[in-house]
Order: C-alpha cells, then sequence, then structure tokens
C-alpha cells in the first residue's frame, strides 16, 4: 500500500465543454439538471448519436502567433484557457515561481488527430496540401507543444496518452514532481476534441448509443461522446478556501484492450490506492463522481465495485448524461465537475437515467440530492486497462 | 530535489538487424555502421502466440524489449510500473485509419480503434504480464525520451520500487513521411532503481535545466538508426553505456530547455 501525501493545493481551475465556458456555466447546468447533449450535426458521414459539442470552434482559430498548431483541439485549448482567468492565474503562478519551477503535464487522447484526418480527406497527388504539413498538427504532442508555446513554462512538459483515463493521471504525475522537489507548481490540462477516429471507432466497437447516454439505466445503450477542455493549477500552498488533492490510485486491468476486468480488478487496486495515499476510509468518502460512460459492461463492474465497498451515505453518480464522455479530458473534466458539486453542496444527477440496474447499491443518486460534501473521489478508466481514482478534500470556507 | 538518480538494472534493444543489447553493444562499440535487416521482426516472446501474429508493430517492439529488460534485470515483470513513450505514436494505424474515414468511415474495424490508443503498448504489455501496477503512455515530441525517463525515475523515487520505461517508435507511412518523418522501427527499455545492485550496469544522474543545451548527437555511423526518432534520441545514452564510459549526455527536453544526464558504469 502506497503512503500518505501531503496534500495540495488547486489555486485555479477551469472547464468548458458542451455545458458552456467556465465553472459557473458548469454549476448552472449541474444545479438546473440542464444537459449538453444534442443529436450529431458533427459527422459528414450520417451516424445517430448525441454528441457534447462545444460552439463556436470552428470559426475561433487559435492567435496567428501560434498558427502552426491551429486545430480544433487546440482552438478548444485556447477557449478553454480564457475562462475563469486561468490564463492570468497561470501567468502568475509562473512569474511567483519562475518558469523552470513549474511542469506542464497534460492528459489528452485525440491530441491534433482532427487535422490529420482533415488533411487526408484533401490529399494531393497522396501528400497532405500545404496547409496540413505543420509537424505540430500531426504529432500525440500537439496539446503539450500549443500551451508550452502559449505559457512559456520551463520545467518539465509531457503529454500522457493513456486514453480516457489520460487527464486524470496527469494529477498524479504532477503531485510525484511536486512531491520530489523537481518543480514548485504545475499547470495540467485535459483537452479531447470531437473527431471522426473516436465516433466511428467507438460505432465500430457497437458501443456508442443512439440515444443521449443513460449511465447506470437498466436500459443504457452505450456512450454519447463529447469533447471538453479542463485546466487545473497545483501547488504546495494556497488559501484556505482553496480544494486539494488528497490522493490518487494509478492501476492495470491485465486483461483487455477494451473491455474492463469483470470483477473490476484494476478498478478496485486504483480505489484502495487513492484512499491510502489520502488516509481515508471508504466511509469518509461523501461523494464519487463514477466514470459511468453507460456500456453495459463499465457500469455493470463499476456499480458492483461501490456497492460492495462504501456504505449508502456515500452518494455516487455519473455526469456522462451532462457532457458526454469526454474521453481524454473526462478525468480533469468530472474533477472539476466534482469540485464544483463540492462547491455548490450537491450530488448531481445522473442525467437521462430513469431506473437503476439491479447491480447498482443504494449509493447511485440518479437524482440531485442537496448535501455538504467535504471528500469526494472521481473515477476514470480507460482502454488498455488503465484505471486511476483521484481523491479531493473540499477548502474550508472564509 | 535537484538531481534525480537511477541505476540500470536491465537493457532491452530491438531494431532491425540488432535484435537484443549484446548485439547492440557490440555495434555501439563499433566505427563502422551496423548491418541492418529491413526484413528482421522481434520475437516478442512474451506475448502470447495469438496475440503475437495479431499485434501491431508498436506492441511488438515495445514488448520485445521491455522483455529484454526484464530478464537482463532478474525482475519479475508482473510487480513493475512501467512507461512507455514514443515521439509519433502508431504512424501504420493512423495512416489506415485516417485513410479509411476519408474513404468510407463506417467501414473503420473496432479492433484497429482500439489499437490506435497510444496505450496500445503498455495495454498488451500489462495483459501479457499479469502486471496490475501502473502503466503509463506518454510522448513529447522530440524530448520523448527524456520525458518517458524523467517519469519513470520520478516514479522509482516517489512510490519506491524499479520501474519499467520501454521507448519506441515505428517507421512513417504515406502522407506523414512529410509530417512525421521515421524510416524504421526502433525500441528500447531499462529496468530502473533507487540502488545499486549486482545487475546494475550503469547509474544515470538527471537534472532538468531550464535552459536549452546543445543536444548530444549521434557519431555518423549511426546516422541510418537515426533515422528513427526515439533512436535519434536514446542513442547518445545507449553508446556511453555501451562503451562503459563516464560521460554527460545531453537531451532535448521542452522548447527551450534541456534534460542532463551524467552517466556511469
Amino acid at each position: 500500500m502506497p503512503t500518505r501525501i501531503a496534500p495540495l493545493s488547486i489555486t485555479a481551475c477551469t472547464a468548458t465543454s458542451a455545458l458552456g465556458h467556465g465553472r459557473a456555466a458548469h454549476a448552472h447546468a449541474l444545479r438546473n439538471d440542464l444537459g449538453g447533449l444534442r443529436p450529431n450535426d458533427f459527422t459528414r458521414a450520417p451516424l445517430t448519436c448525441a454528441i457534447g459539442r462545444v460552439d463556436g470552434l470552428e470559426s475561433q482559430p487559435v492567435p496567428s502567433a501560434f498558427a502552426d498548431y491551429d486545430c480544433r483541439n487546440n482552438r478548444l485549448a485556447w477557449q478553454g484557457l480564457g475562462a475563469d482567468g486561468f490564463l492570468e492565474a497561470a501567468r502568475a503562478c509562473i512569474e511567483r515561481h519562475g518558469a523552470g519551477r513549474v511542469a506542464l503535464v497534460v492528459g489528452t487522447s485525440t491530441s491534433s488527430i482532427g487535422a490529420t484526418e482533415e488533411g487526408y480527406r484533401e490529399l494531393e497527388d497522396g501528400r497532405l496540401p500545404a496547409r496540413f504539413r505543420s509537424p505540430p498538427l500531426h504529432s500525440p504532442h500537439s496539446l503539450g507543444l500549443f500551451l508550452e508555446a502559449v505559457l512559456g513554462t520551463r520545467g518539465p512538459c509531457l503529454t500522457v496518452a493513456t486514453a480516457c483515463s489520460s487527464s486524470a493521471k496527469i494529477f498524479a504525475k504532477a503531485e510525484r514532481m511536486i512531491r520530489l522537489g523537481v518543480v514548485d507548481a504545475a499547470i495540467l490540462a485535459g483537452v479531447d476534441t470531437l473527431c471522426d477516429s473516436v465516433l466511428f471507432g467507438f460505432n465500430a466497437l457497437e458501443l456508442v448509443a443512439a440515444e443521449p447516454c443513460r449511465p447506470f439505466d437498466p436500459a443504457r445503450r452505450g456512450i454519447s461522446i463529447g469533447e471538453a477542455a479542463g485546466f487545473a493549477l497545483l501547488e504546495r500552498a494556497g488559501a484556505a478556501n482553496a480544494p486539494r488533492l488528497i490522493g490518487y490510485g494509478e492501476s492495470s486491468d491485465a486483461h483487455h484492450m477494451s473491455t474492463p476486468h469483470p470483477e473490476g480488478l484494476g478498478a478496485r487496486l486504483a480505489l484502495a490506492d487513492a484512499l491510502a495515499r489520502a488516509g481515508l476510509a471508504p466511509g469518509d468518502v461523501d461523494y464519487i463522481n463514477l466514470h459511468g460512460t453507460a456500456t453495459i459492461k463499465n457500469d455493470e463492474v463499476e456499480a458492483a465495485l461501490v456497492a460492495d465497498v462504501f456504505p449508502p451515505t456515500t452518494r455516487a453518480s455519473s455526469t456522462k448524461g451532462f457532457t458526454g464522455h469526454t474521453l481524454g479530458a473526462a478525468g480533469i473534466l468530472e474533477a472539476m465537475l466534482t469540485l464544483i458539486a463540492m462547491e455548490q453542496g450537491l450530488v448531481p444527477a445522473t442525467l437521462n437515467s430513469r431506473d437503476a440496474d439491479a447491480v447498482c447499491g443504494p449509493q447511485l443518486a440518479l437524482a440531485r440530492e442537496e448535501r455538504a460534501i467535504r471528500i469526494a473521489l472521481s473515477n476514470s478508466f480507460g482502454f488498455g486497462g488503465s484505471n486511476c481514482t483521484l481523491a479531493f478534500a473540499g477548502g474550508t470556507s472564509a | 530535489m535537484d538531481t534525480l538518480t537511477v541505476y540500470v538494472d536491465g537493457i532491452g534493444f530491438w531494431a532491425p538487424g540488432l535484435a537484443d543489447w549484446p548485439a547492440a553493444e557490440r555495434a555501439l562499440n563499433a566505427d563502422i555502421a551496423p548491418q541492418t535487416d529491413a526484413s528482421a521482426r522481434p520475437s516478442a516472446s512474451v506475448l502470447p502466440p495469438n496475440e503475437r501474429r495479431r499485434a501491431p508493430e508498436p506492441v511488438l517492439i515495445a514488448s520485445e524489449a521491455a522483455g529484454q529488460a526484464c530478464a537482463m534485470a532478474a525482475r519479475d515483470p508482473a510487480a513493475l510500473a512501467c512507461v512507455f513513450t514514443s515521439t509519433r505514436g502508431d504512424l501504420t494505424i493512423t495512416d489506415t485509419m485516417c485513410t479509411t474515414l476519408a474513404a468510407d468511415p463506417r467501414e473503420l474495424s473496432p479492433t484497429r480503434f482500439h489499437n490506435s490508443v497510444h496505450n496500445a503498448p503498455a495495454g498488451y504489455w500489462t495483459v501479457a504480464a499479469h502486471c496490475h501496477a501502473s502503466a503509463t503512455a506518454v510522448s513529447a515530441g522530440d524530448a520523448s525520451f527524456a520525458a518517458g525517463l524523467l517519469e519513470a525515475a520520478i516514479q522509482v523515487h516517489a512510490d519506491g520500487g524499479s520501474v519499467l520505461l520501454a521507448a519506441y517508435d515505428i517507421a512513417a507511412r504515406g502522407p506523414l513521411v512529410d509530417v512525421a518523418p521515421s524510416t524504421l522501427p526502433f525500441a528500447m527499455a531499462f529496468v530502473l532503481s533507487a540502488t545499486r545492485s549486482t545487475t546494475s550496469r550503469a547509474c544515470l544522474q538527471l537534472r532538468h535545466s531550464d535552459q536549452p543545451a546543445g543536444v548530444s548527437d549521434v557519431p555518423a555511423q549511426f546516422a541510418a538508426l537515426a533515422g528513427n526518432p526515439m533512436a535519434a534520441q536514446a542513442l547518445p545514452m545507449l553508446i556511453v553505456i555501451a562503451r562503459r564510459q563516464t560521460r554527460k549526455v545531453v537531451l532535448g527536453s521542452g522548447r527551450a530547455t534541456s534534460l542532463h544526464v551524467e552517466v556511469a558504469s
């Protein structure tokens, strides 16, 4: 078992998704059960499904100084950076600690693959057209390269790409860097955008629902895909009312590339490590933001684990019905939704779901609940059997 | 902490015609270009036979190097947290998928899609090795080797125990040749530990610098091997280890930063 870690303050954070731009838009959606999914109007070829799309990206390129990085994913990153004063907070943090003492750790699964897809649709004599020949548009590290250029950090910079756990695992990497004194602060970013690869890819795996996803409902038929950008600033010290990262657990299923371990072994290990690092028992946890994708298998395995480990006083819900599954951005987006739930004193509804599958325990909240949340977890599981659970504590009220 | 010290307890290496570390060690000590064999395929014996037949090339070569490193270090891979790093990811799948999506997106193969994730080699490796520890897949452009090495060293010191690092790239295909050049497949792996043991082959002292520095170059006789971006990044350090020298190697890090590594035997 890992040993307990010192909490880190989350001194600034923000999210942009189908629910809107910034924390207030997300809080408004959670408080009023307003989902952001809509019928698919993204793909050229027809595909009947719901998507969580961010408006306006088509007409908002990144600033011309960064034109080599201009693609949907980096546009969403740029739009996300502008919300909640995050860009200014990040620059102030760099000023405070020195650029070399601030890491930039990003998580993405799509990266800029949408630009590669677009280039392939417009091949000229078998070659990418000139406007698609910028190498950073075809790199798994496109997001990191773009943000490093924008922010001017000089600490370590890397992309974590472990499918749908990507931007949860960045919290773990940043904590280790800060604990060992490699850096004093870390800027975390998770950005994934809609593209044909993920929409038609998940569809080929028969994991996409025709209607908006219904996590944990016995009639669930699969996921809805969304896009999002989330950012967080991690530092040792912060204001008393700043929320804190208090633990995390990472594990591997060692079972299959795209199907979870039938007994949720990896998820259980990630949960146990997160609780150990946070110094918590299951009964201490007030809320769990579940991975809850609305696939048959994920929800079955995750629900059984929650029912087995936690008392009924621990509340649990999936916010995928609000935003869709934002894949590589899901870890940080749902971390942000968890922090908003803590700040607002509400357990978000499991939107679109009418009934709970028989495997669910009494912990599952289908409807929104008003409730103080002091300690919360967020689960993210990905292809390759990659699992990550994050643990947060709310800030003390001023 | 300014400096992270780790010991290399096992080394894996695979390139066409250089099938393991002993072969690489001989080649990297020579003054002439190594013989390559474009038709060579790794045995990847750590993978079950059915997976070996179907596995994408990055899975094969990364597993081959990782398996060699664990064998040399005499470590059970089931117990090792692992970090996989690649500059470009699976360029073959990217090329095939983007070609299919441009022609008829509904023809996309489900298997190809789930194999397209950057952590496919990490995923297949953990399945084959029965490894339930943390597995990570990272990328950092031309600093992908430095980023993977630093991340693995950080994990060694943060959580104790040994960590497996596997670094790979495959050859570019189709239109990607213009924007993501890579001329051949290459993979290497280290098993890294915090303390020296009887199997330790080298000591690495890592220090991140917030200043750019001249990156260590690859001697001319290895230029063909360095047509692979990961080989270009990793070879300066592997040459120092193969020649049992004590020397500083400078790796490209971020936009304007560098990773300084004091290598000693």
